[in-house]
């Protein structure tokens, strides 16, 4: 499953927003294959540790390093780190009244594949493309036609946010709080999209509150955060005690 | 008020109408205009409502009502019509253009839109100045004193028009001043769209000084859009003020892209209970323009609502005004209200003076207003940069969109396509979007 390589490798990492620490010393390695998942209580900094990642302007790495296969993740601009294949789904995605959803998401895949000097799409070659996509996720064709995530439905944002994940074919993928609102029936569906993009050559890390998710997309690490650290780490079977002891004892054992 | 300074050119204004021959209600009508617009003057920056628009570029300058008015070519007008519209009435540099208005006799059933001389004197009477009464503001004033050509809708009772009425006022030379003149009169349960544009055909400047007035009879419907894409050099001074009887619903869509100063006055009485008035306006200015809004809702009666967004995007040196002024009555109990005023600066010199202001005499009601001026959110422009987009162009896709809101609300397919194209060029969207 894993190869001697890390697709990203964080150490000792701290960062800060506003001048407060939120970020308090994190190492964390994933290889291509990997599936992660990050739980812990509101607060533990577990979105933050996802956002600072990927650039989110509002932080400050205060020390600690990130290689991401093999470069200086915090040397990139947020959209260099995302055409190196670094993608981030939003727990609250932005909505972009007056541009259609397939005029965005042409943008995002073309700029993305010409910064990894492939072919764009036209488009009507676009069209075919997304719509084959979109069937992975059951999603409705006429969201191609309405703004980008406008009037959408809390689910209907996060399988947008799958599907720009399907389109951008990241290496690794921070998906941060995909599963909180969806209805089960949803959350199959998203879950199953996540699934069907898994490689060996990719990997996904899952941050989420609730054990549910991990039914549906299983983990080979679970991490779980407080504080601003992780305190703990394990497989799969620890989210199953998490769900039914919760995180006091483990907050306490740290 | 200050008059003095201002004299010339109100002077030559008013000294430039045209002989009044009308007898009875209308000369009576325009004469206390007359007097009333020498007796107050016009405005300066001494006064509240002015304190930040300056008109003193305008007052240095001189407008006549022109001799000529040259007949542009159908052609110049093309790009400015609206396929969707059941009828088109153009007016060049205030005069009424049969040649370039749309046949009147294939007008759907129930739908009367004519120039205000051919309407019957009876019916006018009662109507015209009724909402927008020249004792009011300087600038209706000299409207009033002017009354001679304009449009007037009319929608029976009953009558659903889907298709726009369009009413285009185009500018052909500099120095001319147009005093338009529109109304609108939605009989009960009827529903009407009146789209008023108004645009130019050269640089210099020249003066708009517009008066609209809305009567929405109960239930009827009436959305009013409004294109303010005078030239960069114009000067656009306009009340528009709509009465909103019992059920009835406004909409009104104010853009305001072009001239040197604009000042949109936007006066709502919501006077039946259950009355509805739903207020989209969108600045985008730059360079040295200077667009103001002030608008006034009036709750009188129980049982209304209102909703109002006002936007501004403000590039250069420009400067934007939105002065919201809500008014809920003591006996206006279980009044909705909403307001909204966001501003977008894009620009260091850019500026905006955005004040709401809200007072409330009934004691149980529901009010909110907001406004913000500042940048864009550093989140939502994180969010297009996390999916490759650069900085430049995530913003210029953000500036699109927060402009484009207003305009899809619009309605009519034709005007919100070609105010999207706009708004993509002037933010650089269209380049990212290409």
């Amino acid at each position: 499953m894993s190869t001697d390589r890390p697709l990203l490798d964080v150490k000792g990492l701290t960062a800060s927003v506003a001048g407060k620490t939120i970020l308090k010393g994190i190492d964390f390695v994933v290889r291509p294959g990997e599936v992660h998942a990050i739980m812990g209580p509101n607060g533990s900094g577990k979105s933050t540790f996802s956002k600072v990642l990927a650039g989110h302007p509002a932080y400050e790495v205060t020390a600690g390093s990130a290689t991401f296969d093999g470069e200086d993740l915090f040397a990139l601009e947020p959209e260099m780190r995302a055409r190196a294949g670094l993608f981030l789904s939003f727990q609250y995605p932005v909505e972009v009244p007056g541009v259609a959803n397939a005029q965005f998401l042409r943008l995002t895949y073309n700029t993305v594949q010409g910064a990894r000097g492939r072919d764009e799409l036209d488009p009507l070659e676009f069209d075919d493309f997304v719509r084959e996509k979109m069937k992975l996720l059951e999603m409705n064709p006429m969201f191609l036609d309405r703004s980008v995530n406008e009037g959408f439905s809390g689910g209907e944002k996060k399988r947008n946010e799958i599907l720009q994940m399907a389109l951008l074919e990241p290496k690794l993928a921070f998906l941060d709080e995909t599963d909180s609102g969806l209805d089960i029936d949803a959350l199959r569906i998203v879950a199953g999209g996540v699934n069907a993009l898994r490689t060996s050559d990719n990997a996904i890390v899952l941050v989420t509150h609730y054990q549910r998710l991990l039914n549906y997309i299983v983990p080979d690490f679970v991490h779980v955060m407080d504080g601003g650290r992780i305190v703990k780490t394990g497989g799969k079977e620890l989210a199953l005690e998490l769900e039914s002891r919760g995180y006091d004892w483990i907050a306490k054992a740290a | 008020m200050e008059t003095s300074t201002v004299s010339p050119f109100l002077d030559q204004l008013l000294a430039d109408r045209p002989v009044d021959s009308a007898r009875g209600w209308l000369g009576r009508l325009r004469g206390q205009a007359l007097e009333q617009a020498h007796g107050a003057g016009v405005p300066t920056v001494r006064d509240e409502d002015w304190r930040f628009t300056d008109l003193s570029p305008l007052y240095k300058l001189a407008f006549r009502a022109p001799a000529v008015v040259p007949e542009p070519t159908p052609d110049a007008i093309r790009p400015h019509r609206v396929a969707e519209a059941a009828v088109r009435m153009v007016f060049v540099d205030g005069r009424h253009s049969p040649a370039l208005s749309s046949a009147v006799d294939v007008l759907p059933a129930g739908l009367k839109v004519e120039r205000l001389g051919d309407v019957d004197g009876e019916w006018l009477r009662s109507r015209l100045g009724a909402v927008a009464a020249f004792t009011d503001d300087a600038f209706v004033a000299i409207n009033t004193a002017h009354l001679q050509d304009g449009a007037v809708v009319v929608v029976d009772r009953d009558v659903a028009i889907d298709a726009p009425v369009h009413l285009l006022f185009v500018s052909t030379q500099p120095d001319a001043a147009a005093h338009p003149r529109v109304l609108v009169v939605a009989e009960p349960s009827s529903d009407v769209t009146v789209i008023e544009e108004h645009m130019a055909l050269h640089d210099g400047a020249y003066c708009v000084n517009a008066v609209t007035e809305v009567i929405a009879e109960a239930n009827a419907r009436v959305r009013h859009v409004k294109l303010q894409r005078d030239g960069k050099a114009g000067f656009h001074l306009a009340t528009s003020a709509a009465r909103v009887e019992r059920d009835a619903r406004f909409h009104s869509h104010d853009i305001a892209i072009g001239g040197r100063i604009s000042r949109q006055n936007l006066r709502v009485a919501l006077a039946g209970e259950g009355s509805e008035c739903h207020l989209d306006g969108l600045a985008l200015i730059d360079g040295r323009q200077l667009a103001d809004t002030h608008s006034f809702v009036d709750h009188a009666v129980p049982h209304g609502i209102s909703r109002q967004r006002h936007k501004c995007v403000v590039g250069g040196g420009a400067h934007a005004v939105f002065n919201g002024r809500v008014l809920v009555r003591s006996g206006a109990q279980q009044t909705d209200s909403a307001q909204q005023s966001r501003n977008l600066l894009l620009s260091e010199r850019a500026r905006v003076d955005a004040k709401p202001q809200l007072e409330i005499f009934a004691d149980d009601v529901k009010c909110a207003h907001g406004a913000t001026v500042g940048q864009l959110e550093l989140e939502e422009v994180f969010y297009l940069r996390s999916r490759g987009l650069d900085d430049l162009a995530a913003r210029n896709l953000l500036t699109y969109a927060f402009a484009a809101e207003i305009v899809d609300a619009i309605g009519v397919k034709s005007v919100v396509e070609r105010l999207r194209a706009h708004v993509m060029a002037r933010t650089g969207a269209q380049e990212t979007l290409r």
